[in-house]
């Protein structure tokens, strides 16, 4: 409380294998309480293990962690009493009805019959899957499902939770209602340990993030700094008329920087921050260049991988494309 | 709907209320929480009958094509035949309702459920204990349908109701110490059809090598001497003499010895897969 360097989360040198598979070689973290952390990671990369870990299911091979001050092997009863869990898959009974489903975790934390069924209400309520409440979740939606997921998570409103991939497979829609649950879920003072493969949701909900790649931790740090670290992202630009492509390029050159032609002739690109950008179009305005489109593109997960590692975060697709 | 800067769909204010409206109660104890996994089992029996309809369906039909397609030439009379078949029958449907123990489990592990299950703070043994209950009530389902679909048939056992209860208990019970090897299965292979496929290919050989549908001192030797040491014949032979009031001690002993046996090996192996996976 008088510092400012509480962690939730610290874990160091975690290992675990299957068999040949490395699948966490080495993790350390050091998670800050009360926001959101994000660990961005491609396939495979072992994000998914790493939370098992965490969250008392599996025993690391070696290494260690604490969650909340509590060791996660030899206090892991305790650690299970802070943390919830939302796992890659939704890990809701499809068998049974959404109701049935709080009601049941309700009744398996504690609450009385009766104080089960109103907390379940009141969380179906405000998820928005009142209406579906007594179907069987084998019928819903994957928004739905995903969030009736989140709302079997905070039955009690754990200080830690983790969120495994939360927004995979959902439309923009139900992607925008998980970010805004996730978002009133800090601001009620849980901490999260979100994993993704996506930048735009580090983007949008993390404050620190950790990229993995290969089971280790690669970069880790603020978007702010990764970005940082791997360039701006770049202002695309399309013209209404190909013609002109010369006169503009020559032109964002000099008032912005290296220009790259794109193959469709009336389109280019070049590397830029805001700032940057806003002056190449101003330029090309001034000019009266008439633009058909202009987008200023974040780096990707891609371009964050290229730049950390040398190689894209699915280098095997690359090389096949290459070949 | 209220214009608000969050998503459509979700109401901010609403959900931040339910985050924080949660004092946390007192952790149950580990009976309240096995019976409240019991509870789950009854929902799925309701929500879900096709499994248990598929589980009776077959050994039904089994009774009827049996009975009726070759009780003549076995038995000599269809009657006759089901008085001999329909104990070892009882024994048959119930004990492929245990194959979906294991294919349920599986379900829960393939789906993550088993994950939510190991993350709270509840007795470990919980889930798979209370699963126990309803696998329970499927049992007995199973059990009375056949015995039912038998007296529609004719089947008028000398140990009366009283002989077919005794008998039905004691398969229920020998299932629980069997439904363990299923649960074995369903923790180690990779989808629940996997494990309903390998299921059966374990206990349809296992019963038909029995003396369910046929008197073993037909068989040629080799093949008797199999028979009448195969678990199953010795289960169908204490029902059988629980159905027709004679009960044979050392085939309840012996049933019940058996399935002691199949829980003390199966269910240590199922705890720890269970915890470990
Ligand atoms: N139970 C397991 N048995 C065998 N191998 C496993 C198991 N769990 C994970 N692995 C392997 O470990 C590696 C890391 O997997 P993990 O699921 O942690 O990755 P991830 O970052 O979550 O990936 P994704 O984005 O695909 O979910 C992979 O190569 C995976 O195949
Ligand atoms: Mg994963």
């Amino acid at each position: 409380m008088a510092t400012g360097t509480t962690l939730a989360i610290e874990a160091s040198g975690l290992r675990k294998s299957y068999g040949a598979t490395r699948a966490v070689d080495g993790v350390d973290l050091a998670v800050p309480a009360g926001a959101i952390y994000g660990v961005l990671g491609p396939n495979g990369a072992g994000k998914t293990t790493t939370i098992r870990m965490l969250a008392t299911l599996i025993a690391p091979d070696s290494g260690s962690a604490s969650v909340l001050g509590h060791d996660v092997v030899a206090e892991a009863d305790t650690v299970r009493e802070l943390v919830s869990l939302t796992g890659q898959l939704a890990s809701v009974d499809e068998e049974l009805t959404g109701r049935e489903n709080l009601v049941l975790l309700g009744r398996l934390l504690g609450y009385s019959r009766a104080a089960a069924r109103t907390r379940a209400d009141e969380l179906l309520e405000a998820f928005d899957i009142a209406e579906a409440a007594g179907r069987l979740v084998k019928h819903y939606s994957g928004g739905m499902r995903r969030r009736l997921d989140i709302a079997a998570s905070i039955v009690v409103t754990p200080r830690l939770m983790f969120l495994d991939e939360p927004t995979t497979g959902l439309d923009p829609r139900s992607r925008n209602q998980v970010w805004e649950i996730a978002r009133a879920l800090v601001a009620e003072g849980t901490t999260i340990l979100l994993c993704t493969q996506y930048l735009e949701e580090a983007d949008q909900l993390a404050d620190g993030i950790a990229v993995i790649d290969r089971g280790r931790v690669i970069a880790e740090g603020t978007l702010g700094h990764l970005k940082a670290s791997v360039g701006t992202g770049a202002l695309r630009i399309r013209l209404l008329d190909g013609a002109r492509r010369a006169e503009a390029a020559e032109l964002l050159e000099r008032a912005v920087g290296a220009v790259v032609l794109d193959p469709d002739p009336a389109a280019l690109s070049v590397p830029a921050d805001a700032e940057r950008a806003a002056v190449g179009v101003a330029e090309l305005a001034r000019a009266g260049i008439p633009l058909a489109h202009f987008t200023l593109d974040q780096p990707s997960l891609d371009e964050v991988f290229l730049a950390l590692t040398g190689r894209t975060a699915d280098d095997e697709t690359l090389q096949e494309d290459v070949a | 709907m209220t214009a608000t800067t969050s998503a459509p769909g979700t109401d901010t204010a609403a959900v931040r209320r339910a985050i924080s409206s949660t004092p946390r109660p007192q952790r149950p104890g580990p009976l309240s929480a096995a019976l409240t996994f019991g509870w789950r089992g009854m929902l799925k029996v309701k929500h879900v009958p096709e499994q248990l309809l598929d589980a009776t369906v077959t050994p039904v039909m089994f009774l009827l094509m049996f009975t009726y397609l070759f009780g003549g030439a076995i038995a000599g009379s269809t009657s006759a035949y089901l008085d001999y078949t329909l104990p070892g029958m009882l024994v048959m449907s119930v004990l492929f309702t245990t194959v979906y123990s294991g294919v349920s489990l599986n379900t829960d592990l393939t789906k993550g459920v088993v994950d939510r299950f190991r993350s709270l703070p509840i007795w470990r043994p919980a889930p798979l204990l209370g699963s126990l209950l309803g696998d329970s009530v499927r049992y007995v389902v199973a059990g009375t349908v056949i015995i039912v679909v038998g007296v529609a048939l004719g089947f008028r056992p000398d140990g009366g109701a009283v002989g077919a209860i005794a008998a039905l208990a004691l398969v229920v019970v020998f299932s629980f110490g069997l439904s363990w090897v299923f649960s074995v299965l369903g923790l180690l292979m990779r989808s629940p059809n996997a494990v309903m496929n390998a299921g059966f290919m374990a206990i349809f050989p296992l019963t038909f090598l029995s003396n369910v549908f046929v008197d073993p001192a037909t068989l040629p030797g080799p093949l008797e001497a199999f028979v009448d040491v195969n678990p199953i014949s010795v289960l169908a032979t204490a029902s059988r003499s629980l159905m027709d009031g004679e009960p044979d001690g050392v085939a309840i002993v012996v049933s019940l010895v058996v399935a002691a046996a199949l829980a003390a090996v199966f269910l240590p192996i199922t705890t720890r897969l269970y915890r470990s996976r």
